[in-house]
Formats: structure tokens, sequence, C-alpha cells
């Protein structure tokens, strides 16, 4: 069982949120349909610290910055995006 | 140590021969040391891997080829797959190939001289709401129109060919009907990985296990060698077939893939008594079943809903798992699961494979299977073996490219994926 600590709702199920992904710098609104893709699709998909993005979606439904290692699945931090608490 | 004894033909005079004799058998596949040079070095001894230095060795000639696998050979997704071969995908590319695959299956126990138990008990993916019915409908006609054996059946036809599920209406989600596969089934997935094996080290292929890929050089764009745990190789040539970890493979060449690493659980019960010939699947219910010759069922879900390298089994899963399979089949309920494991799928965001060349030139990907590598394997081999050989992308690969994604031009297997991702 992999547990999140939400800044919000304190330690819950990983079956809670929804995952999101590794967070990808957004191109800007002017890029090239290429830049578009290779954000959409492109992975590092490291083994090993990832910073990741979560929502809780059966909690307080907020976008959560994670930072997980990939291999033990140990997680080092939570915030909210738009916060920044720990 | 180089063993140079001949490998024998497998046969039942030779059984006899031996049993007789008291001999030992000779070793599967010979060891080698590692050579400075090779034509072709693919890296990761799976399936895949395998099949692709099996095809280049006797479709193509090219035998100074090594397999270099950092564990043992199948230790990965060729080992922890629910060994099912089936053909019948949505899409007509999708069809075509595996189809391809079923038949490369049907007499690769013959061609290999190994027994790769292919049973061809008939594949059922049953359908518990009306819109799945329809998509199985559909999943026929594209299947008929490629001349693959596929058909909808309804709940007395799935009884009688699987008298075990419970067709009746006290299920959540009653079943509504099924698409029938005739030619799909089961292979002894760690026989096709031998197989393939002692095939490719009969031609003179070099396998080499407990060497891993530290480091791909590539020069003005191109490959040259390849730095492994047991030395460096000059090689212009470098083929990427190592599934959950091909993103970090490929990193290596300099090469990003639209790939994510998730693992897929499995468990097995204790073994019993035949109750259940076909390989069935229900993707509503996120489970495929099969017995396998030794009497354990074998059961896959889903993927994991988030990405990971890790492969620890977790109680949810076996929970879940249970829970699903009770509904199918409620008369399991006192059997004991003996173990669960997982493997790691190296998943596309189109569901389909990528495979063939990529902007370093002489680096080559095998990659992007996701949950359905192993039924692919064979025609997977073949075609990276032709592409290598001829340098000219077969017809039959050519909508897996990598740089689909770069056009935005992305197949759409997900829908005939086994269960819902």
């Amino acid at each position: 069982m992999l547990l999140i600590h939400c800044p919000h709702c304190g330690p819950r199920n990983a079956d809670e949120f929804s995952f999101g992904g590794e967070l990808v710098p957004r191109p800007g609104p002017d890029s090239e349909p290429e830049s578009w893709r290779d954000y959409l699709y492109t992975k590092e998909n490291l083994a090993g610290w990832e910073r990741e993005q979560w929502f809780h979606l059966s909690g307080c439904r907020r976008f959560l910055e994670v930072e997980r290692h990939t291999i033990t699945n140990e997680i080092h931090s939570v915030r909210d995006v738009t916060k920044g608490t720990a | 140590m180089t063993n140079r004894r001949h490998i024998a033909r497998y046969s039942a005079f030779s059984l006899i021969k031996q049993s007789l004799t008291g001999q030992r058998w000779s070793r599967v596949w010979r060891h080698h040391d590692l050579k400075p040079s090779y034509d072709v070095v693919i890296v990761g001894g799976g399936v895949h891997g395998l099949a692709t230095a099996y095809y280049l060795a006797r479709n193509h000639g090219i035998t100074n080829v090594a397999v270099i696998e950092k564990s043992y050979l199948g230790s990965g997704g060729s080992g922890r797959n629910t060994a099912i071969v089936r053909s019948n995908y949505l899409t007509p590319e999708g069809s075509a190939f595996y189809d391809r695959s079923v038949k490369l299956y049907e007499h690769l126990a013959d061609e290999l001289n190994f027994n790769v138990m292919f049973e061809q008990r008939g594949h059922m993916t049953l359908a518990h709401s009306d819109s799945s019915l329809r998509t199985m409908q559909w999943r026929a006609e594209v299947n008929r129109m490629a001349g693959i054996d596929s058909e909808v059946i309804g709940p007395p036809d799935v009884k009688r060919l699987a008298p075990a599920i419970d067709v009746s209406s006290r299920p959540r989600y009653p079943i509504l009907g099924a698409l029938w596969h005739p030619p799909g089934g089961i292979v002894r997935h760690d026989a096709v990985v031998w197989g393939y094996a002692r095939a490719a080290d009969r031609l003179g292929v070099h396998i080499h296990q407990q060497t891993e890929v530290t480091a791909i050089d590539v020069t003005a764009g191109a490959v040259t060698g390849v730095h492994t745990s047991g030395g460096r190789i000059s090689t212009p040539v470098v083929v990427n077939c190592t599934a959950g970890w091909s993103s970090l493979v490929s990193a290596l060449a300099g090469v990003r893939l639209p790939i994510t690493t998730r693992p897929l659980q499995a468990a097995v019960t204790e073994p019993v008594q035949p109750i259940l010939n076909p390989v069935v699947v229900s993707g509503s219910l996120h489970v495929y079943l099969s017995q396998t010759a030794r009497g354990e069922l074998v059961f896959g879900a889903s993927v994991d809903p988030f990405n990971s390298y890790s492969t620890r089994g977790s109680l949810e899963f076996a929970e879940g798992l249970a829970g699903h399979v009770l509904e199918l089949m409620p008369s399991l309920s006192n059997m004991r699961l003996l173990r669960q494991w997982s493997g790691l799928c190296d998943m596309t965001p189109d569901f389909g494979p990528i495979i063939g060349m990529t902007p370093v030139a002489g680096f080559y990907v095998d990659v992007g299977w996701g949950t359905y590598g192993f039924k692919a394997a064979p025609v997977a081999g073949e075609q990276t073996a032709q592409l290598l050989a001829t340098g000219v992308v077969p017809d039959l690969i050519a909508p897996f490219s990598l740089d689909r994604f770069a056009r935005g031009d992305l197949t759409a297997e997900k829908g005939a994926a086994a269960v819902g991702h």
C-alpha cells in the first residue's frame, strides 16, 4: 500500500488519488505542434526520485506535487501545487 | 570457458538413448567470452531479444550477434506474463500483426525443436454490458475481414465452453455474451525463451547473461559501441529489447521515448483437477484467467494505477482480484493463492508498440509492448530482424514507428487491450 501524506487531509491510501505523471514544464502558447506533442508524449520515466503530480480525487480535490522514488515507492515530500506548503 | 560440445537434437530417440546411457544432457545454450566486436548487439535477453537474434541468424545469415542480458534469460516480462496468445485485436494493423504471431507460434515447437507447449484452447472475452457487446461485434467483424477466426457467442455457449463460469443473473454484472476466438491459447513462456535461446545459439549467436549495458557510444549521430559490465564491444547496431527498462537503455544513446513503466500484477493458485479449458478474460472485472497444464489457475490484472519500477505485490491487488474472480467462478471460493508477482510493462500513450529506427543511426528499438509483449514476440523478432538486415521498414511494423508521436499519427489499439488500462 502506498501512503500519501496529503497536506490537507493527512495520510491517505494512494487509491484515493489520481496519478498525473511526471511534472514536465509546459510549452509556451505560441509553441509549435511538435513541442506540444513532445510535452504530451515523451517522458523521462526515471528510475529514482521523480517529481510528479497527484490529484486528491476522493479527498480535498487539490493538485499535489509529490517527490517519490520510483523503485522503492518511498515518498520524500508532498505539497499543494498552489500553496507551496510542505 | 567456452563449451564447444555439439548440442544434440531433441527427439524420442535421443530421450531413450539419454535415459538408457545415463549420460548428462548437454547445456541448452553455450557460454562464450565477450568478443571485442559484433555486427549486432541486442540488449535484453527476453523473448523479443532472443527471437530477433534467432531470425537474424536463420532468415538473414547474420550470426555475429550478441544478446546482452543483465540478469538471467527471461528474468523480466518474458517469465512474468500470463502466457496468453491471441490475435483478435481491434484495428486492422493490430489484427494482421498478431495473426502472423499466432501463425509463427503454431509452428514454433517444430521449428525450434523445443516443445513450447502451445495449447490452442480458445480465448473468450466476456461482455457484461451492451456497449462491450457492441465493441465485440465490431472486433469480430474486423477480425473476420482479416481472415481471423473470431465470433460473438451467447451465454449458453459460454456455459458450454467453460462450465465453471456463472452465467446466471446472480452477479452484479451478468454475462451477456462473449467474443470467442478459437485459435487463442496459452504457451509455456519459459520454453519459448529457452527454445529461441537454444536455436539462436546453435546458429552461432552469443548469449551473455549477467552482463549489464552501462553506456552506449554514439559518434556523429551513429552508434559505435556498447560498454558493459564485461567490457566494451564495438558495434554499428544496437537493438533495445528491454521492455520495462527501455527508457533507461534508450537514454544511454540519447533517445527519449514516449514510455512510462508500470507494474502489472499476476497470481497463481494451488494446482487442481482440470476445471477450465479456454482462456477467459473479463474487461469489466479487470481479470483474465487460464488453467495451466499443471493445474494451477493463473490470474492477471490490469496495470497498477501509477508508474513504478517496483515489482512488489500488493494486498489490494490480491483482494480485488479474488473478489473479481469469484464473481466469475464462485466455485473457486475455497482455493488458495500460491503466490503473486509483478512484471514491468512499458506503456505507450496509444497502447501500440514502438518498433523500428530512432534518430540515432544504428540504434533500433523493439519496445512499448505494454501488456501484450509476449504474444507478439515471434513476429516482432522476425520483423525487427528483417529491418536490420534489409534497412527497409517492413509493412507489418510501419504503423508502429517512433516518429508517429512527433507527427501526431497515433494508432488506436487501446480498445482491444485485454482489460481496461
